[in-house]
């Protein structure tokens, strides 16, 4: 089935199997905890940030494959990126992920996300590791939900 | 185990006719992804046979009206419909009077009923309620507002890594204080059934009043309230073969008397003024407003339907099910099934190594196979076997043997995708 190879691309499957920054940053100038109600998936994202630049990301936490791989690709992209550059990054991958537009901005690698288009019940798990980047750059210390948006 | 185990050959001699079975179920032909609905979440709702069909058709077309309000025609054939669902209801779990049974929404409202009717007015510091850890978060949360609104003391009861109570545990913590134990007879989540009949007797034993839930139940063993001699009872329609928005409690009669009525509103009262009010007697004191009217005929028109087919005999093919499913499925590699009690209903929880259940869902979809990926609402029970989410299969009466087996290819397909 090709929706089937659209989302399980070979990329999404290779950031599940080895993903990448699958750990604490420690110092950590900035945290927050995502959870999906609707599956029981956590995910916590780490960052260290000096002077509105990502210097170190990672995450921990358990999920599918879509969540862990958008995740770790997200862990990827991120680092050395500005916190406004980031806020972008979200917004075109949230863009990728939910409707045919395509983004203002490239999305690089992160192009492999816009799988879960033809998976409905699956845009929560490629955007919860965003939301909760979102939420740490807020600095919000409450677990963030995918049932919130 | 080995005991249940019966190879599809064998099983097959049975007679069971789920083939004529399976056409009583329109949904079943349809075809999902291009491939044949393999619908196998069952524990989460089944389908609904014509006869629960025709039976919602013919009550709109034929008998509509409010209940219990009017002197017309179509009222008294609408109120005399409900009764008569009532009583197939009595009929069906073998209760004493008709009047035990309440129509609700759900289990869940069968649940929040008792708690806040019957355990809110009742308890207070020093008492205990005692649940178990597979209970579903609708048998949890309830008892947990009855804790933080009187001060009671809420304990669970532990189960081993088979999915079976520790019933010594449980001897244990069940005493004097023990005020009520509310426990499913059926888990979702691991598929284990309860010795109630032993639970029952133990927690009587200690003046204890005893509420089952019955929604994992119902709709796949025989069941008798009295013979159970549990207090209250709670089931939910829809996993029934009937429709959603109608569930039952059964309460035994004098429990029902002395508690107070939960909403208040039309139907549920005898007279009013603004002075006082004089509460209806029961089942009516606790059915405040219009009911799903429609729901309790459709509701009851499943039964019949079941009853039709016998259910030790649904019983016995669901247990043939079960046993082919295990064996098929432990033969997967790194697949691990959650529950292994000895006793189970017809359901399989399962993780596979390095597959996330979210993964095997969609993959098994896209062949046409719906199962059940997540908590379950059992969360308790996830922590207990260290996972967040698992894959479920449930079956219900229509399901083949034939349907197994594509599950089966199906979770090799999904393995595949996995290969390291
Ligand atoms: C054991 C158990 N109890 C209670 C419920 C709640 O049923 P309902 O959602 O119909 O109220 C369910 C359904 O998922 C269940 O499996």
């Amino acid at each position: 089935m090709n929706e089937l190879r659209d989302l399980y691309q070979e990329v999404i499957l290779d950031h599940n199997h080895r993903p990448r920054n699958f750990r604490q940053v420690a110092p950590a100038t900035h945290h927050a905890k995502g959870f999906n109600p609707l599956c029981g998936d956590q995910v916590e994202i780490w960052l260290n940030i000096q002077d509105g630049i990502i210097k170190d990301i990672g995450f921990t936490g358990k999920g599918c494959a879509i969540s862990t791989a958008s995740a770790s690709l997200m862990t990827e992209a991120l680092r050395g990126k500005s916190v406004k550059e980031a806020l972008e990054l979200f917004e075109t991958v949230r863009t990728l992920a939910t409707t045919d537009i395509p983004p203002m901005n490239a999305a690089g690698k992160l192009s492999v996300l816009a799988g879960v288009r033809q998976f409905p019940t699956r845009v929560k798990c490629a955007t919860l590791p965003w939301h909760t980047l979102t939420a740490a750059l807020k600095e919000q210390e409450k677990t963030i939900s995918t049932e919130e948006e | 185990m080995s005991s249940f185990m019966v190879k599809r050959e064998e099983n097959e001699s049975v007679q069971f006719p789920v083939t004529q079975i399976r056409k009583d179920f329109p949904i079943l032909d349809t075809e999902i992804h291009g491939r044949k609905l393999v619908y196998l979440d069952n524990a989460a709702t089944t389908q609904k046979p014509v006869a629960v069909l025709n039976a919602l058709a013919w009550y709109y077309q034929h008998d509509n009206a409010n209940v219990h309000r009017g002197v017309h025609t179509l009222s008294e054939q609408a109120t005399r419909a409900f009764e008569a669902a009532r009583e197939t209801v009595r009929h069906f779990i073998g209760a004493g009077h008709a009047q035990e049974i309440i129509f609700v929404r759900s289990t869940t409202e069968a649940i929040n009923l008792v708690a806040q009717s019957f355990a809110r007015p009742r308890l207070g510091p020093g008492d205990e309620i005692l649940i178990t850890e597979m209970e579903h978060h609708s048998n949890i949360v309830p008892w947990q507002m009855i804790r933080d609104q009187t001060g009671a003391t809420l304990r669970v009861v532990p189960i081993n890594n088979k999915g079976e109570l520790l019933m010594d545990v449980f001897e244990q913590m069940v005493s004097s204080r023990t005020r009520l134990v509310a426990i499913t007879q059926v888990s979702n989540a691991l598929g284990t059934l309860n010795p109630l009949r032993e639970i029952i007797h133990k927690a009587k034993s200690h003046g204890a009043t005893v509420l089952v839930d019955g929604a994992q139940a119902v709709a796949h063993l025989p069941v008798n309230v009295r013979d159970l001699d549990c207090d209250f009872y709670a089931f939910s329609g829809h996993k029934l073969y009937g429709p959603t928005g109608i569930g039952i409690l059964y309460g035994r009669a004098d429990l029902l008397e002395s508690m107070p009525p939960w909403q208040g509103g039309g139907d549920m009262i005898r007279s009013v003024t603004f002075e006082h009010t004089e509460y209806n007697d029961i089942p009516y004191k606790f059915e405040a407003g219009t009911p799903d009217i429609a729901g309790a005929i459709g509701l009851a028109a499943a039964i019949h339907y079941l009853e039709s087919l016998n259910l030790v005999q649904v019983h016995a093919h669901e247990q043939a099910l079960l046993s082919y499913a295990t064996e098929k499925l432990s033969g997967l590699p790194n697949l691990r099934i959650i529950g292994e009690a000895p006793r189970k209903s017809s359901l399989i929880s399962f993780v596979v190594d390095g597959i996330h259940p979210h993964d095997i869902g969609t993959i098994l979809d896209t062949q046409g196979i719906a199962i059940r990926t997540g908590h379950h609402c059992a969360m308790p029970i996830m922590n207990h076997y260290g996972v967040a989410a698992t894959a479920r299969a449930s079956f219900a009466l229509y399901n083949t043997m034939e349907e197994i087996d594509v599950l089966e290819s199906g979770l090799l397909e999904v393995m595949k995708w996995f290969k390291k």
